[in-house]
């Protein structure tokens, strides 16, 4: 295990540190920890996506150390085991029939580049976001921000991989449903 | 014949691994053909950029 192959992981550790913990300083903190450990381990693993998996599962005992040490109980795990129900399992039928026809007519959104510069419209993405099962927003986001294969999201949730593609599925058609909803059908009315 | 429903969860796969060719095909037949498929790839395409600037903001 060499310093720059562990490098190259900095990146991923460290935003998925930063879902976890909201601040930087402690993410920082937490990564390094972890980097230490492993330089210092220096097994041989066979697979980039071996050692992958393993960093994380050490950040993750980093993490929870120092929830246990702030005596704070609160982390997004926690927040997942409490969401029994599923909010979006009834979503596929608001946007498709019977037939598994569109119920709306989806279409490309008009100047999203310029949209992206938006404080305004951030606003709104955040509250679509939180607006999903916490289930569907996790594995959302550990895709599409923390830049995890499909593959380390169902280790690290737990969960097996068919669930994972459905919850990727029902995230991307909640998220998508309401960015339309809550801006660009909204906008245009303007 | 697939639905518009199977198509977006295809759509949707394409986002997270490399499609088999069959799955291509499948796909490029049909949004040649579906407009509201098409758009629903654009958005797709669009969640994905802005997830990614989410995170380095």
């Amino acid at each position: 295990m060499d310093k720059n192959q562990l490098n190259n992981h900095r990146t991923i550790l460290l935003r998925y540190a930063l879902l976890q913990l909201h601040d930087e300083a402690v993410a920082e903190d937490a990564v390094q920890e972890t980097l230490l450990v492993a330089l210092q381990t220096g097994d041989s693993f066979r697979s980039e996506s071996a050692i992958r998996t393993w960093l994380i599962g050490i950040l993750k005992h980093k993490i929870a150390d120092h929830y246990r040490a702030s005596e704070r109980h609160y982390s997004l795990g926690e927040q997942i085991s409490e969401d029994g129900g599923d909010p979006n399992a009834a979503l596929e039928q608001l946007i498709f029939d019977g037939k598994g026809r569109w119920i709306g007519s989806p279409s490309a959104w008009s100047n999203p580049d310029h949209v992206l510069e938006q404080d305004e419209f951030w606003g709104v993405f955040d509250w679509c976001q939180k607006n999903l099962s916490q289930q569907h927003a996790r594995a959302f986001m550990l895709r599409e921000m923390v830049g995890l294969e499909t593959e380390e999201i169902c280790l690290d949730m737990n969960i097996s991989h068919s669930a994972c593609r459905v919850y990727l599925y029902r995230a991307r058609l909640g998220l998508r449903e309401c960015l339309e909803q809550r801006w660009f059908n909204a906008k245009r009315e303007k | 014949m697939k639905t518009c429903k199977d198509i977006s969860e295809l759509l949707s796969e394409s986002m997270d691994r490399h499609l088999i060719w069959r799955e291509r095909l499948t796909l490029w037949v049909h949004l040649s053909m579906c407009r509201r498929c098409s758009g629903f790839q654009k958005n797709l395409h669009f969640l994905h950029k802005a997830a990614g600037r989410h995170r380095s903001n």
